[in-house]
C-alpha cells in the first residue's frame, strides 16, 4: 500500500479499496486534489500516476502501490512555482479556481509528451477537464506561455 | 439579492445619505480596523465567489488610505462581526461594499490626519501619507496609522459628503492588481470550505428521496461501514462517520435500504412550455406607456422558451456545523450569511443571535445554488452530535439536481414598426416562477431540508424583486430602444414543483435574447443593417458607444458573407441601471452550432481592476455560450434526471470561443459591477448569428440541432 507521493514514500492508513482521492484528502492531509463528481467526468481530482493522468476519485489506493503519484502540491510552491503555475498567475488564469489543480496536472502531462503544443492541441488535451467560470482561454494561454518558457 | 433589493422592498431609511452599505452599517469601525502591528484590516460583508471582489475591495481601501496592498488584510465575513450587506449578488458589490469602504477609508484618513496635525502642529494640508506613514513637508515622520491604532478614532458614524481622493490621483484603484486569492488556488493550498478540517470533525452525506416531495416511509436495518451512524428527522436522512469515505459508503447503503412514498409532482419535460402557460400565476404590469400610434407597416410576434438551468458549480456544496450548548457555529460559502442566519433560525426554531456563521470560500456558484441548503443539513445533523463539528458535502447528483434551479421561462414579444422602420409599439410578457428563493426574505424558510423535517415547513413559491431592485423574471424586459407605446407584463407562476432561484443574470438572459431577436427581425423586415437599425433607436449614448466599439473590433461593417458562418450582434445595459455590454459573435453552423469568436465592448464606469472586470465579461460570455448552446435541466415526472455531467453537458475547452474584450474607460463615472453584463448580449448575439447563417430564428433553448430544426418548421 506504500507509494511515492510528491517524492516522499507514504503509507496511508486507509482500506486498500478506498479511492486515492479519499487517501489524499483524508489521512494524507492534502486537499489540493478536489472532489468534483466522483465519476471521472470533470477532472477536478486529476493526479499523475507515474507521469500519466489518472482520476483519483475512482482509482483504488491499492492500484498505486509502489508507484509515483504527483498532486498539485508536488508541482511547486509559491516560493518555487512550477513554470505552469507561474504562467497561470501571470495570465490570472482562474476565477473560482476549483478546477485548476486537475487542469494543471493534465497540462503538465501534455507538456511532458508534447513540449511545444499548438493551441488546438492544448484545448484537445484539456477537453476532459471542466471549468464553469469561463477561464478556458486564459488557461490555454498559460499553458502555451509555460511551454515557451520551458523550451527556452 | 442585495441591499438594492432590500431598499426596493422595504423602502430606504430617513438617515442622511451615505454611500452603499454604509447607509445601513454607519459606524466606521464596523468596516475598518487599524492595527499597531503595522497593518489595517477591512471587514466587508460581501464575499469572494471567485469573481475577485476581495481584490477590488482591497484596492479601493488601500487607495483611499494611501497604504500598500501588503499592508491590508481582509477579515472573512461573519455574523455578527461583519456589516450586514445582505447578499453578494446582482453585480452590486463594488457599488454597495466598495463605495462604503471608499468612504470609510477616506474619512478614516481624514480623521487620522487631523489628529496628527493637532499633535505635531504641522498644517493638515501639508501632511503627506505614504504607505501608512504621515510625513511633514521636510520628510519628518509625524506618525502613522499604526501609531493611532489604539486611539479609538473610528468609533464614529460616517459623515455624509466626505471628500474622496480625486480620480486623477488614484494609483491603485484602476490598475490590474493580481488576484489576492489566486496563489492559494493555483498551489492547492487549503482555502476552500471543502478543505477545512476541524479537530474531532465528523463527515456526513445526505440521502435524498427517490422523487421530489417524497416522504421516507421506512429504513431497512443493516450494517454500516466502520463507525457510521444514521441521522433521521422526518424525511431528512444522512449517514455520519469519522472518515469521509465511510460516510459516503454508508449513505450509499442507506439509499438502498430506504423506501420512499411515490410522488409524481413534476411537469412533463416535453410540455414545460404548456405547463408555464397553464399554471396559476400572479399577474402584474411591470411598465406601461400609453401612446396613440399609426397602423404598423411591420410587425413581429415571437415566443421564446427556455427550460430550467442549473448553476453547475465544479465544486459541490459544503458546510460545517458545531453546536456548543444552545449556540450553533456554522462555516458556510453562502452568498448572504445574515440572510442564511435568518432562515436557519426559522428552520431550527431558535433565536438568530445564537447562530454564529463564518464565511469560507467555495467554488464558483453563479447565483443561489445549494450553499445555503447544505448549511441547514449540517446544522441538523450536528445537533445530534453536540460539541462535534460535522461536515456535510453534497454529491454531484445533489449539486446538479437538488439545489435551486433557474426557472423555465416563456417570453412573448410583439413589436410594431412604421414603414420607415421606426418602432411604434412594444409589448412583452414574461412567464416564469419567481427568480429568487433566497433565504431571509419571508416568513418561511426556503432551505431545502426545512420542508422535509418531521415537523415540516411549507415551501414558499419564489418571488421576483421589484424592477427598482433589479427585477427577477422581468429583469431587462423593458427594451432600451425608443418606442412610443410600451407594455411589459409579468406572470409569476406560483406553483413551484421545482425549486427556483437566482442564476447569474436572472430573467435578463431570456429577455435580452427575446428583445434583440425581435430587433433583428424588424431590421431585416425593414431591410436595414441590424447595427444601423439599433443605433437609430438608441438614445443612451453609452449604449451606442459600446455597440460602436464592439462592431468596430469585429469589423462588422466590412464583414463578408461566408457559407456556414454567421455573425450577430446584441447590446444591453444590465438591469437598465448597471453595466453596458455589446457583443458581436461569429458562429459556425455545421452539424451543430459552434461559437468561434466573441467581441465584447463594455462600460462599467470607473474600472477598479481592469483585468478583473475583463475576466468577468469574458467568463460570462463563455458561460453564456455554454448555457444557450448546450444546457437544459432534464427531468421526468418524479425527479431531476440531469444529475450527472454526462446528462448536463457544459462547454468544453475545444468548443470555447476566442473572446476579445474592451472596456471603455470612464474614470469619473460611478463604478458598476461587471459580473453579469455580458451574458444576455452574448446569447442574443449567438441567436442572431444563427439567423445570419441559416435564416432561421431560434426561439427554443438550447440552440441544438433539434431546436433549430423546430425553428425551421416554424418558418
Amino acid at each position: 500500500m506504500a507509494f511515492v507521493l510528491n517524492g516522499d514514500e507514504v503509507a496511508p492508513a486507509i482500506e486498500p479499496d478506498a479511492s486515492l482521492l479519499a487517501a489524499l484528502r483524508g489521512p494524507l492531509g492534502l486537499s489540493g486534489t478536489r472532489y468534483g463528481c466522483g465519476a471521472e467526468q470533470c477532472g477536478a481530482c486529476l493526479v499523475l500516476v507515474d507521469d500519466a493522468p489518472a482520476y483519483a476519485c475512482t482509482l483504488p489506493v491499492k492500484a498505486v502501490a509502489g508507484r509515483r503519484v504527483t498532486t498539485v502540491e508536488g508541482l511547486g510552491s509559491e516560493a518555487a512555482p512550477h513554470p505552469l503555475q507561474r504562467a497561470l498567475l501571470d495570465e490570472q488564469a482562474g476565477q473560482c479556481g476549483f478546477c485548476l489543480s486537475g487542469i494543471t496536472l493534465r497540462a503538465v502531462a501534455l507538456l511532458r509528451t508534447n513540449p511545444t503544443p499548438k493551441a488546438a492541441e492544448v484545448r484537445a488535451a484539456l477537453d476532459p477537464q471542466l471549468c464553469r467560470c469561463g477561464s478556458h482561454n486564459r488557461i490555454v494561454r498559460a499553458v502555451l506561455r509555460a511551454a515557451a518558457e520551458m523550451a527556452a | 439579492m442585495n441591499l438594492a433589493f432590500r431598499n426596493a422592498v422595504e423602502g430606504g431609511d430617513e438617515k442622511p445619505k451615505l454611500p452603499g452599505s454604509l447607509q445601513v452599517n454607519r459606524r466606521l469601525d464596523r468596516w475598518l480596523t487599524l492595527h499597531a502591528e503595522g497593518h489595517a484590516s477591512i471587514h466587508p460583508g460581501k464575499v469572494e465567489l471567485g469573481q475577485g471582489i476581495l481584490t477590488a475591495l482591497a484596492q479601493i481601501a488601500a487607495e483611499e488610505l494611501d497604504i500598500t496592498l501588503a499592508q491590508l488584510r481582509i477579515v472573512p465575513a461573519t455574523t455578527p462581526g461583519s456589516p450586514d450587506e445582505a447578499v453578494t449578488s446582482g453585480s452590486l458589490s463594488v457599488q454597495e461594499s466598495g463605495m462604503a469602504l471608499r468612504h470609510v477609508c477616506a474619512e478614516a484618513r481624514a480623521i487620522c490626519l487631523e489628529v496628527i496635525a493637532q499633535r505635531s502642529g504641522v498644517v493638515r494640508e501639508d501632511i503627506a501619507v505614504h504607505d501608512g506613514v504621515f510625513l511633514a513637508p521636510d520628510g519628518r515622520v509625524l506618525g502613522s496609522y499604526w501609531s493611532l491604532a489604539n486611539a479609538d478614532l473610528l468609533r464614529v458614524e460616517g459623515t455624509p459628503g466626505i471628500e474622496l481622493k480625486p480620480a486623477t490621483a488614484r494609483r491603485l484603484a484602476g490598475t490590474s492588481s493580481a488576484r489576492l486569492d489566486l496563489p492559494d488556488k493555483v498551489f492547492g493550498a487549503p482555502r476552500y470550505i471543502q478543505d477545512l478540517r476541524l479537530p474531532g470533525m465528523l463527515h456526513a452525506r445526505m440521502v435524498r428521496p427517490a422523487s421530489r416531495g417524497a416522504a421516507l416511509l421506512a429504513l431497512r436495518e443493516g450494517t454500516l461501514p466502520d463507525d457510521a451512524v444514521i441521522f433521521r428527522d422526518g424525511s431528512v436522512l444522512a449517514a455520519i462517520a469519522s472518515a469521509e469515505h465511510h460516510a459516503e459508503a454508508a449513505a450509499a447503503r442507506l439509499a438502498l435500504r430506504a423506501s420512499w412514498s411515490d410522488a409524481a409532482t413534476l411537469p412533463d419535460e416535453g410540455s414545460l412550455e404548456a405547463w408555464l402557460e397553464a399554471a396559476p400565476a400572479e399577474e402584474s404590469v411591470v411598465l406601461e406607456r400609453l401612446a396613440e400610434t399609426p397602423p404598423p407597416a411591420h410587425r413581429v410576434a415571437r415566443r421564446f422558451f427556455r427550460p430550467f438551468l442549473a448553476h453547475a458549480s465544479i465544486g459541490t456544496c459544503c458546510a460545517i456545523a458545531r453546536w456548543e450548548g444552545e449556540v450553533l457555529h456554522g462555516w458556510t460559502h453562502s452568498q448572504g450569511i445574515y440572510n442564511l442566519r435568518a432562515d436557519l433560525a426559522k428552520a431550527l426554531r431558535m433565536p438568530a443571535e445564537n447562530i454564529l456563521l463564518r464565511h469560507v470560500e467555495g467554488a464558483g456558484c453563479y447565483g443561489h445554488n445549494g450553499a445555503d441548503d447544505v448549511m441547514l443539513d449540517a446544522a441538523l445533523v450536528a445537533r445530534a452530535h453536540p460539541g462535534r463539528p460535522v461536515r456535510v458535502l453534497w454529491s454531484r447528483a445533489e449539486e446538479l439536481g437538488w439545489g435551486p434551479l433557474s426557472p423555465a421561462m416563456l417570453v412573448l414579444v410583439q413589436a410594431e414598426a412604421a414603414a420607415d422602420g421606426s418602432l411604434l409599439r412594444w409589448s412583452q410578457r414574461v412567464v416564469s416562477n419567481g427568480h429568487s428563493g433566497r433565504p431571509g426574505r419571508g416568513a418561511l424558510p426556503t432551505l431545502l431540508a426545512a420542508s422535509m423535517l418531521a415537523d415540516p415547513f411549507p415551501v414558499p413559491p419564489s418571488i421576483n424583486p421589484p424592477l427598482a431592485g433589479g427585477g427577477g423574471g422581468q429583469r431587462n424586459a423593458v427594451p432600451q430602444y425608443r418606442v412610443p407605446a410600451l407594455r411589459i407584463d409579468l406572470a409569476r407562476v406560483t406553483e413551484m414543483p421545482i425549486r427556483a432561484s437566482a442564476l447569474r443574470g436572472l430573467g435578463a438572459l431570456v429577455n435580452v435574447w427575446a428583445i434583440e431577436s425581435a430587433m433583428d427581425d424588424l431590421a431585416h423586415a425593414v431591410g436595414e443593417d441590424p447595427l444601423a437599425y439599433r443605433m437609430r433607436h438608441l438614445d443612451d449614448s453609452r449604449a451606442r458607444d459600446v455597440l460602436a466599439k464592439a462592431t468596430e473590433m469585429a469589423g462588422w461593417v466590412t464583414r463578408g458573407k461566408r457559407e456556414g458562418i454567421g455573425q450577430g450582434l446584441a447590446v444591453a445595459r444590465y438591469k437598465g441601471t448597471g453595466a453596458w455590454c455589446a457583443a458581436v459573435v461569429e458562429i459556425e453552423a455545421t452539424e451543430r452550432i459552434l461559437c468561434r469568436r466573441i467581441w465584447l465592448a463594455g462600460d462599467v464606469g470607473e474600472v477598479i481592476n481592469p483585468d478583473g472586470a475583463i475576466n468577468q465579461y469574458e467568463g460570462g460570455a463563455i458561460q453564456a455560450t455554454s448555457m444557450c448552446l448546450l444546457e437544459a435541466v432534464r427531468h421526468d415526472a418524479r425527479t431531476i434526471t440531469s444529475d450527472a455531467w454526462e446528462r448536463y453537458p457544459i462547454l468544453r475547452f475545444s468548443e470555447v470561443p476566442e473572446v476579445e474584450t474592451h472596456l471603455i474607460a470612464r474614470p469619473e463615472a460611478p463604478p458598476l459591477g461587471a459580473g453579469e453584463a455580458s451574458l444576455g448580449p452574448v446569447i442574443a448575439a449567438i441567436a442572431n448569428a444563427i439567423h445570419d447563417a441559416l435564416g432561421v430564428r431560434v426561439t427554443r433553448w438550447p440552440f441544438t440541432p433539434e431546436n433549430i430544426a423546430l425553428a425551421m418548421e416554424d418558418k
